[in-house]
């Protein structure tokens, strides 16, 4: 397997707390991949290391690399043109949109990385890009929003605004961060679907942390578990046994080992993406 | 247990009982020392009221006969601080960017705000005689006064709504692969203009007020007319000179609040 994403030696520390010990792992193209824990195990950070914001402790031997570029090394964040680092991209619990713009400029931003300088700072879309950021918002089902306020959305249509940047931006890889932890049952449905498509049928890799089981079971092929700041688990998802989710959470509360009743059966149809 | 309780609480009391008259004590100390500095004697106020009848007396009725040069020289006071204030927002947008410990690293943004502490340290009046002295007598000093100081005012105002912005949006703009500039740009202005925009249009509210006096050290505007008048005890004539000067500005905030309220 040739590995899009690989990870070596990732230490980092908030103050004398050890986030992240020694983590490694490779994610080859074309997967879709849960990082699963309970909270306070280091998922966020370790994701947010993929992408370079934030940096492994300084003099430490951790190497990160995705699509071919070293994002870190030592602690150390390497430069990159905006065109290589725009092959990647990043989807938010907070979602992350500018409030005071518009749903099509908020998905117009996903084109800034390829963009000339002159124009990007000018914000001087071109037609092709106005068409490419309508496609995006059609394929998440938001193309009647376009000319709304981005803060005037739900959290569903805000995370789908989101995914809808990333689709603009063309991205190889998506690193989604708790996309689902602050929406309702039904819109973190969708999102996890919309994400699932993005998978199949773009072939794009997609990196997901989560923190319930149940929905990385239904989505993801592979999970890669952390315990208090050290990989636990990383293989297929069903050998995710009972045994050793009860050993991944033994310190957690039940809420999170992924009994929640609130997640709806997967009976309804969604709308059509793609 | 009951007694360490009660003894905590009778501490705590204990601390607060002296610490409160000490406060006190502190703050009449301090407002009866700047009493005495201030010169403050009520009793001038009572023995000079006879005197100060008879100077409210000269101010009515104003006389008219040279309001229309008035308005005029109130017209330029006006343009006076819309320049000054123009030239200042523009240069404050960079310089409140290189002041914000979030956007610059210290080895900018300290130089930067020691800089516009200097601007807004000395006030328009010194800074106006000073040009005076660079581009001689008229508007043109009173403008490039109120530019220089209103820009250490606004820089720092400005720079602390940078640094109270939220860092969310910056964050998913940089992801998407775009540069700092574009970051700053989409993430971060859209997020600071309302509140750029109010304390613009405060500082030309207040620099039009300022304007009115620069003409007193020869910056130009209403503040000549004003400064003549006075010094020739023509009291009549300096009570219409005030009267454009209140109306102007009453009007002026009135507009300005209107499009505070229409952009906000």
């Amino acid at each position: 397997m040739t590995a899009i994403i690989s990870v070596e030696r990732l230490d980092k520390s908030f103050g004398t707390h050890a986030a992240l010990r020694e983590v490694g792992f490779e994610i080859a193209s074309g997967e879709m991949v849960t990082l699963i824990g309970p909270s306070g195990s280091g998922k966020s950070t370790l994701l947010r290391h993929l992408i370079g914001l934030t940096r492994a402790d300084r003099h430490s031997h951790s190497h990160v690399r995705v699509l071919d570029r070293d994002v870190q090394h030592g602690g150390r964040l390497l430069g990159a043109s905006r065109e290589q680092r725009c092959r990647a991209g990043y989807i938010f619990q907070q979602f992350n949109l500018v409030s005071r713009l518009s749903v099509m400029t908020n998905v117009l931003i996903g084109h800034l990385g390829g963009m000339p300088r002159w124009r990007s700072l000018a914000g001087r879309f071109t037609r092709q890009e106005h068409e490419a950021a309508l496609h995006a918002m059609a394929r998440v089902g938001i193309e009647e929003l376009a000319e709304q306020r981005a803060n005037t959305l739900s959290g569903g249509q805000m995370q789908r605004v989101a995914i809808a940047r990333a689709l603009v931006q063309d991205a190889e890889v998506i690193l989604a961060d708790e996309p689902i932890a602050s929406l309702d049952p039904r819109s973190a449905r969708e999102v996890m679907e919309i994400l699932q498509r993005i998978n199949r049928e773009d072939g794009r890799t997609v990196v997901i942390t989560l923190h319930q089981v149940d929905v990385a079971r239904r989505y993801c092929q592979r999970a890669i578990a952390l315990k208090k700041g050290r990989l636990y688990y990383d293989g297929p998802i069903a050998g995710l046994t009972d045994t050793r989710l009860q050993a991944l959470y033994e310190d957690a509360g039940l809420d999170e080992l992924g009994t929640r009743e609130d997640w709806p059966p997967a009976t309804e149809p969604l709308h059509a993406v793609g | 247990m009951a007694t360490t309780i009660s003894d905590e609480m009778q501490v705590r009391a204990g601390r607060r009982s002296w610490k409160k008259p000490l406060c006190w004590a502190v703050a009449l100390l301090v407002l009866s020392w700047a009493w005495q500095g201030a010169g403050i004697a009520p009793g001038l106020l009572l023995d000079n009221f006879d005197n100060m009848v008879v100077l409210a007396g000269d101010f009515v009725p104003p006389t008219f006969g040279n309001l229309m040069r008035y308005v005029q020289e109130m017209l330029v006071t006006i343009q006076i601080a819309i320049w000054g204030t123009l030239l200042a927002v523009i240069c404050a947008v960079p310089f409140g960017l290189f002041s914000a410990s979030n956007i610059a690293p210290w080895w900018i943004n300290q130089p930067v705000r020691r800089l516009m502490d200097a601007c807004r340290a000395i006030n328009e009046l010194v800074f106006a005689m000073l040009f005076v002295v660079a581009v001689g007598l008229g508007p043109f000093a009173g403008t490039l006064a109120l530019f220089v100081h209103t820009t250490g005012v606004l820089a720092k105002l400005f720079s602390e709504a940078v640094e109270a912005a939220d860092a969310g949006p910056m964050e998913g703009i940089r992801v998407t692969g775009a540069g700092r500039l574009e970051e700053i740009a989409f993430g971060l202005i859209p997020q600071v203009l309302p509140l750029w925009l109010s304390v613009s249009l405060y500082r030309f509210e207040s620099n039009i007020r300022s304007a009115t006096v620069l003409g007193m050290v020869g910056g130009g505007g209403i503040g000549v007319s004003l400064w003549q008048t006075l010094r020739g005890f023509d009291y009549a004539e300096a009570a219409t000179i005030m009267l454009v000067i209140i109306v102007a500005v009453s009007l002026l905030d009135m507009l300005s609040q209107q499009v505070r309220k229409r952009f906000i």
